[in-house]
C-alpha cells in the first residue's frame, strides 16, 4: 500500500523565545515493513543544526528555533510504501543488545499493576499467545480516554488513572513483557485511519522480541498488529526515546501545539 | 586501629636503614635544622592559602572550605620503580578504552561470557546514547587517575581505576611548586622528573583527540558546574593552566550543528571540552530534563561527530568497583597478556557465597559501595566499633548487590613530619594517566595521599587525609 503523509506540527510561544532546540526523529526508516519512496522535513522559523541515528538508529534532527520567534513549524511529509507482515519485523537487529530492551526506564518501572499484568506471561506454552492476551488485558484495564494521562506520564501511573491513550498502552505494555523477561520497544509512527484523511494525531505502538520470530508488533490501543496502514517512525525504550519531537528552551514562554495529520492513499 | 608492625615503610627499611630512593634526602635531612624545617612547613601553609587551594566537604557545614595538610617529606620512587608502575598503568588504561569501545559496540567480551552480561545490563552507570558510536580516536578516558597503593618492595596494587573524572592533579602541581619555593636547593642536589608539564601536556593530549571535522587548531574549554563545585578550584586552575576557557552550561548554545561559547567576539566553536560536570547533568534534553549545570543538545553534536567529550560519557562502566573485580580477565581479553599490575582480592557481596564470607569477617574487611567514592559510605571493619559494624551488616544484607569488600591491607607508609620526629604514615599514590589516540602518557609521581593520623588507612582528604610532593628520581 503508498500512504501519502503530511505532518505539520506547530509550536507558538505566548512570548518570543531566545534560545530553543526540537530533537526531531520525523524520519521512517527503510525495513521489511515499508519503504520511504520520498521524505522531506522541513522547518519553518528553525535551521536544522544537524542529523544522526540515535541508539536505535532513528533517524535524528537537531532543529534550533530561530531567536526570538513565536512560533515554529515543523511539517515532515512523503510517500511509503508498505507491506503487510502480519505484525512481524522480523530478526532485524541494530547495535542495541537484545537486554537492553529488557532494561526498564523511570516512565516503564513496573510497579504492582504492571506486575498483576506481566503474570499474564506463561499462563500458556505459546509466548505470542500471551502478548496477544496482554495487549487485550492492557486495554481492558485502561480504557481508550484522553485526558487522565500527559506526556510524562509512566506506565504505572497510567494504570492507576484508569484510562489512557496510545503511549500508555504501548508503555504498559512493555514495562509488563520485560517484567515478564521479554525484551519489548515502543514505537511510535502513523496508522491510517480508514475512514478519514484527516487523523486525530500520531500514533504509538509496541514490540515484543520473540525466539524464531523476532520483532512483533502489538498495536494494543486497536488490539490488533500492524498491518500495511502502519509506518514505523522511531523506536526505543520509551515514549522519551522514540518521542517524534522533544524540546527545551530557555525562559520563562509558555508553549501551544498544534498537530495536523493527513494520511492517504 | 594500631599500626602493623609488619608494614612497608618506602623511607626506612629495618636495621639495614634508609631505602636506596631516599638516600640522599635522608643526608640533606640530617643536615637540617628541625627549627626551621617547623618554620618551613608553617610557611607552606601560607603559600597554599595564597594560591586558593581549599576543597569543599560534602556533608558538613553548606560549602566550608578546608585546606588539604601537606606534609613537606617528599614521597619518592626510583626511576626503576617507576618504569614498572607506568608500565603497568599503561597496559591498565588501554585495556580500560578497548572494553568501552566494546561494551558500547559489538559486547565481544559479554559474549564471550568473560564478564556477566548482568553486572552491565544493570549497571546504572551504563549510558544508551553510547550505544554503537565511537568518539574520536576510540578514546574514552582521556584523563585517568589510578589510585594505587603498596605494601612490599615489589607489591603494588591497584585500588581503582577512576575512569570518569579523577580530581587531585592540582595538588600535584601545586605540591611541587610548594617544595620547589620552599626548598629551591634540595631539588638542585637531587634530580626529580619533572611534573610541571603536566598542563601543557593535557591541552597537547585534548587537542589530538579533536573531531575529525575539526580544521585548524583545536579549541579546548573546560566545562564546571560552578563555584559550588567542590572541585571548582581545580577546574579554573586547569583551564588557566592550559590557557583555555572555563565555562558553565549557559554560556554555551549549539551554533552550526557545533557547540559554540559565548566570547565578546561572538560565538566560537568548542571542539574538545574537558566537561567537570558528571553525566547525568551533562545534557537536559537526553538526560535529567532538570538540569541546570549542563548544554542542551551535546550528546547529538557528539553522535554527530562535532566534539569530543572528555571524559565520554558512559565510561563510569569501567570504574564501576564490581567491573573492577573482574580487570585481570579484561586486560587479558583484549591485551593478551597477564595484568602487571595486581588488583586487591574482591569479593563480590551479589554472589552468595562471598556475601557469606563477608559478613562472618567484617571486622578484618574493608566494604565499599559499588558506584562509591571519596572514602563515603565505606566501612574499615577493623576500625569500626561494634555498632557499625552490625548496622553495616543490615545494609550488606538488604541490598548485597551494591557492596564489595576487600581484605585490609597493611598499606605502605612513608614518614611525615611531625613536631619532634619523622613519623611513619599510611599512603597511596594517584598517578594521573593522560591518553590520546596514539598515546598514553603518565606524568612521573602523582598525587600521594597521607593518612595523618597515626595508623589510620584512610587517607581521604574527604576523611582528614593530606598530601605530599611525589617525586619520581632521573636515572
Amino acid at each position: 500500500m503508498k500512504l501519502k503523509i503530511t505532518h505539520t506540527t506547530s509550536y507558538s510561544y505566548d512570548e518570543p523565545v531566545s534560545y530553543a532546540l526540537q530533537q526531531v526523529r520525523l524520519t521512517p526508516m527503510d525495513n521489511p515493513q515499508q519503504k520511504v519512496l520520498n521524505w522531506n522535513v522541513a522547518i519553518e522559523g528553525g535551521d536544522t543544526e544537524l542529523t544522526f541515528l540515535d541508539q536505535h538508529k532513528n533517524h535524528t534532527m537537531l532543529v534550533r528555533v530561530e531567536p526570538d520567534r513565536n512560533e515554529v513549524r515543523i511539517i515532515a511529509s512523503g510517500e511509503v510504501e508498505t507491506n503487510d507482515t502480519v505484525g512481524v519485523l522480523g530478526k532485524v537487529y541494530g547495535t542495541a543488545p537484545l537486554w537492553h530492551f529488557q532494561q526498564h526506564t523511570r516512565r516503564t518501572a513496573p510497579g504492582k499493576g504492571v506486575a498483576k499484568l506481566a503474570r499474564i506471561i506463561g499462563t500458556t506454552d505459546s509466548q505470542l499467545d500471551d502478548l496477544h492476551t496482554l495487549s487485550r488485558a492492557v486495554l481492558n484495564a485502561v480504557p481508550y480516554g484522553k485526558g487522565g494521562t500527559f506526556v510524562g506520564t509512566t506506565a504505572e501511573e497510567a494504570i492507576i488513572s484508569g484510562g489512557g491513550v496510545c503511549q500508555d498502552h504501548a508503555q504498559i505494555f512493555v514495562s509488563a513483557a520485560r517484567k515478564a523477561g521479554i525484551p519489548a520497544r515502543y514505537v511510535s509512527g502513523y496508522l491510517m485511519m480508514n475512514d478519514r484523511v484527516d487523523q486525530d494525531a500520531s500514533h504509538a505502538w509496541a514490540e515484543a522480541h520473540l525466539q524464531g520470530l523476532g520483532w512483533v508488533g502489538f498495536d494494543i490501543s486497536n488490539g490488533i498488529s500492524p498491518d500495511e496502514r502502519y509506518v514505523r517512525l522511531a523506536t526505543g525504550l520509551d515514549s522519551r526515546d522514540a518521542a517524534p519531537i522533544s524540546g527545551v528552551r530557555m525562559g520563562t514562554a509558555n508553549e501551544s501545539m498544534i498537530v495536523s495529520l493527513q494520511i492517504q492513499q | 586501629m594500631g599500626s602493623d608492625r609488619k608494614n612497608f615503610d618506602e623511607m626506612l627499611f629495618g636495621s639495614e636503614g634508609v631505602r636506596q630512593p631516599y638516600d640522599n634526602y635522608e643526608k640533606w635531612f640530617g643536615s637540617e635544622d628541625p627549627a626551621r624545617l617547623t618554620k618551613k612547613s608553617k610557611e607552606a601553609e601560607a603559600f597554599f592559602r595564597r594560591t586558593g587551594i581549599t576543597f569543599n566537604v560534602y556533608g558538613q557545614a553548606a560549602a566550608q572550605e578546608r585546606l588539604i595538610p601537606f606534609d613537606l617529606v617528599p614521597r619518592i620512587l626510583s626511576s626503576r620503580e617507576w618504569t614498572r608502575l607506568s608500565k603497568g598503568i599503561e597496559q591498565r588504561v588501554r585495556a580500560i578504552n578497548a572494553f568501552l569501545h566494546d561494551i558500547y559496540n559489538r559486547q565481544e567480551i559479554l559474549r564471550a561470557g568473560r564478564v556477566p552480561i548482568e553486572l552491565i545490563s544493570q549497571n546504572a552507570a551504563f549510558l544508551p546514547q553510547m550505544i554503537g558510536m565511537s568518539p574520536p580516536g576510540d578514546v574514552y578516558t582521556h584523563i585517568v587517575g589510578t589510585d594505587i597503593v603498596r605494601t612490599g618492595e615489589d607489591d603494588f596494587f591497584v585500588l581503582e581505576d577512576n575512569a570518569r573524572t579523577p580530581s587531585g592533579v592540582s595538588y600535584m602541581l601545586e605540591n611541587r611548586e610548594t617544595m620547589l619555593h620552599m626548598f629551591p636547593e634540595l631539588f638542585s642536589q637531587i634530580k626529580v622528573q619533572p611534573v610541571s608539564d603536566y598542563p601543557k601536556n593535557l591541552r597537547k593530549s585534548l587537542a589530538a583527540c579533536a573531531p575529525h571535522s575539526c580544521e585548524g587548531k583545536p579549541t579546548v574549554a573546560v566545562l564546571t558546574p560552578g563555584i559550588h563545585n567542590s572541585a571548582y578550584f581545580e577546574h579554573s586552575f586547569l583551564a588557566d593552566q592550559m590557557g583555555v576557557e572555563l565555562v558553565e552550561g549557559h554560556d554555551l548554545r549549539v551554533v552550526d550543528g557545533h557547540i559554540a561559547m559565548r566570547t565578546t567576539q561572538g560565538y566560537k566553536v568548542i571542539d574538545v571540552l574537558y566537561r567537570r560536570v558528571d553525566d547525568e547533568y551533562l545534557d537536559p534534553l537526553n538526560f535529567k530534563p532538570e538540569s541546570m549545570l549542563g548544554v542542551p543538545g551535546i550528546m547529538d553534536v557528539y553522535r554527530a561527530g562535532n566534539i569530543t567529550i572528555a571524559n565520554a560519557p558512559g565510561t563510569g562502566i569501567a570504574d564501576d568497583k564490581a567491573i573492577y573485580s573482574y580487570m585481570p580477565d579484561i586486560i587479558e581479553f583484549y591485551t593478551g597478556e597477564k595484568a602487571i599490575l595486581k588488583n586487591v582480592e574482591t569479593w563480590r557481596c551479589s554472589e552468595p557465597a562471598s556475601l557469606q564470607y563477608v559478613l562472618e569477617h567484617l571486622s578484618e574487611l574493608v566494604v565499599k559501595e559499588v558506584h562509591g567514592s571519596g572514602g563515603y559510605g565505606m566501612l574499615v571493619g577493623p576500625a569500626a566499633s561494634q555498632k557499625e559494624l552490625s548496622a553495616f551488616t543490615a545494609k550488606l544484607k538488604s541490598n548485597p548487590g551494591n557492596y564489595i569488600a576487600q581484605p585490609t591491607l597493611s598499606l605502605s607508609t612513608v614518614p611525615i613530619f611531625t613536631k619532634k620526629q619523622l613519623a611513619p604514615r599510611h599512603v597511596d599514590l594517584r598517578p594521573f594517566v593522560l591518553v590520546s589516540p596514539n598515546k598514553v602518557s603518565i606524568t612521573p609521581g602523582g598525587l600521594t595521599r597521607v593518612a595523618l593520623k597515626a595508623g589510620s588507612l584512610v587517607v581521604n582528604s574527604s576523611q582528614g587525609g593530606g598530601t605530599k610532593d611525589t617525586w619520581v628520581l632521573e636515572d
